[in-house]
């Protein structure tokens, strides 16, 4: 069972991609360091505003691009959930696959200014608006994914069932 | 009363162990062949057991031979694994390639098949027949665990590509075309047909289907015909079992596209869908550096392509023209029939084979300002290095002809 989760809400367009999350310089860097570039291209100081909690709400093709884990980096930042029009079907993968909620939910862009609070019931498929009192319904992500969230991811469900090496 | 399925539909039901599926379903699917690529070692933990060793690939493919001590340690924890593991299919450099094209050329994946591999190209594998799509590390981390995943079932459009191939005109330039009228098809599968793609070779079907990652397709499917059977015969092989549609099999839309008046089509810099002009609104803009190479367009043709175009010209003296193989297998075969010599006599470069450029990496960066024309996959901002340099992409022919005149360039003009 995934709490509700509530938070500030940040807008971005359609297709912002995954090099816009790591840009190719930062993949030579240290992993702690490369959220610190995370939309440095197309949003510079982003990452000094955002904070723990915040929830993202973006257009069509959200996370297109690939396989570099952008969605363990917006979970770093401290997002808690992604809201699109549409989602790059890889950068969902990656999103449930690091423990960040992710929803496709057509009319949430315009829905949305900046800033407004979201409510999200991703069990539900239930994202509200708090500041407009606007309710938008969505199908829900199905049961098998939403497991893995509630686990926190691929590592803490795989490492519950005994399958990691402790060694390392 | 049900209707038929497409071809990605066929292949999710039968590696469920399902009659059917449906739009909308979640499938949990049996892999037949997994690849596990050098830079996810620093990603996760490892597996305690491998399902089936066997089925596993490991391969070095983005940056090498390795430019950093980053990279040199990811190769060390590489072949380390593999000893753990018991993985005996292990891709190292000299033997190397780009993951997904070295396993097609190695006869490792074959049709109706599904291979886990994650490069974000990996649907380019569907040009066999076989079903890949962009999947994460910690995808493969779980199917090194348990052998199999999940795949929800998205809807499935087909183009029908009918018409004669103009000279100077390519399959990259198709999927341009596609990518510009139509923009991008997140969470689809996308399936070729028409006698465009049937007169087509496997190499302008595997830099169309490896561009549906542009477009945000999951698979992109073609039919396993003579020319993928002729492919196949080349190679080791297993026994297989090819799937095609059903007649009544229910497309979400279906495109039809005539070829025979195609210009070439270049995408402009950042992204792909729906950013795509022809060679005559853009030619004349100078380059720095050209680029063949990457998943898309590094096959012996692509090379044979530029070579021909370059034979008897010299590259402009202000661009670098980096020409790298995508496996090699393909490099010798590029020196063998004589291409490297005419390249490099021009003044290109011929690089060992890996990801390189294409994702600046270990080699063949651009600087603050600069422009290059690239037959890689990505052009978004930052991709091949500064995030004040542009990336303009064509086929390898728009590619070499832009190489020797210092701008870009239309082939046909040379």
């Amino acid at each position: 069972m995934i709490r509700k989760l509530e938070g500030r809400t940040w807008k971005f367009g359609d297709n912002i991609n995954t090099d816009l999350m790591i840009p190719s310089f930062a993949l030579a860097e240290p992993e702690e360091k490369q959220p610190k570039y995370c939309f440095s291209a197309n949003r510079p100081g982003w990452v000094d505003l955002v904070k723990p909690g915040d929830i993202l709400v973006a257009g069509n093709n959200f996370g297109t691009g690939s396989s570099r884990p952008g969605a363990k980096v917006l979970k770093s930042l401290g997002i808690i959930c992604l809201l699109a029009e549409s989602i790059n079907g890889l950068f969902l993968r990656n999103c449930v696959n690091y423990g960040l909620p992710a929803l496709p939910c057509p009319g949430v862009f315009s829905s949305f200014n900046e800033g407004d609070i979201a409510s999200v019931q991703l069990e539900e498929g239930k994202v509200v608006n708090l500041n407009s009192g606007r309710v938008l319904a969505t199908t829900a992500l199905p049961n098998m994914l939403l497991e893995i969230l509630a686990a926190g991811g691929i590592v803490p469900l795989l490492e519950g069932k005994g399958l990691l090496d402790k060694a390392r | 009363m049900s209707s038929g399925m497409t071809m990605s539909e066929k292949i999710l039901a039968r590696h469920s162990q399902r009659k059917e599926v449906r739009t909308g379903d979640l499938v949990e699917c049996d892999i037949s062949a997994a690849v596990v690529l050098e830079i996810d070692f620093s990603l996760f933990p490892w597996p305690r057991k491998v399902w089936d060793p066997d089925r596993v690939w490991l391969v070095a493919d983005h940056a090498i031979p390795a430019p950093t001590i980053t990279v040199a340690n990811d190769l060390v924890r590489l072949r380390q694994f593999a000893r753990k593991a018991g993985i005996k299919n292990l891709i190292d450099v000299g033997r190397h390639g780009i993951s997904h094209v070295t396993l097609s050329e190695r006869g490792a994946i074959l049709p109706g098949e599904i291979l886990a591999n994650d490069d974000s190209h990996t649907a380019a594998v569907g040009a066999l027949n076989c079903a890949g799509r962009g999947m994460g590390a910690l995808d493969m981390l779980y199917i090194l665990c348990i052998g199999r995943t999940w795949f929800p079932v998205g809807p499935t459009v087909r183009f029908i590509v009918d018409g004669k191939m103009p000279p100077g005109v390519y399959a990259r330039d198709i999927i341009h075309y596609v990518a510009g009228k139509y923009g991008a098809f997140p969470n689809h599968n996308v399936e070729w047909f028409g006698s465009a793609i049937q007169e087509m070779d496997m190499s302008g079907r595997f830099t169309i289907a490896t561009m549906c990652a542009e477009i945000s397709a999951d698979f992109a499917l073609f039919e396993c015909d003579e020319t993928t059977l002729n492919y196949l015969k080349k190679r080791p092989q297993h026994p297989f079992e090819p799937v095609a549609p059903d007649a009544d099999a229910k497309y979400k839309a279906t495109y039809h596209i005539d070829v025979s008046n195609l210009e070439p089509q270049i995408a402009l810099p950042d992204s792909v869908p729906n950013n795509i002009k022809t060679i005559s609104e853009v030619k004349g803009i100078k380059i720095d550096q050209a680029y063949i190479g990457s998943c898309a367009n590094s096959r012996l043709e692509d090379i044979k392509v530029a070579a021909e175009i370059v034979r008897g010209h010299e590259i402009a003296p202000w661009v670098r023209f980096i020409i790298t193989p995508g496996s090699q297998a393909t490099y010798l075969e590029a020196v063998e029939a004589g291409y490297v010599a005419t390249l490099v006599r021009g003044g290109a470069v011929v690089t060992n084979s890996t990801c390189g450029a294409c994702f600046g990496g270990s080699m063949g960066l651009i600087g603050e300002g600069e422009t290059c024309i690239s037959a890689g996959t990505r052009n978004f901002k930052g991709r091949m290095g500064s995030l004040n340099s542009r990336i303009f992409l064509g086929s390898p022919a728009v590619v070499a002809a832009s190489a020797i005149k210092g701008e870009i360039a239309d082939p046909r003009d040379i």
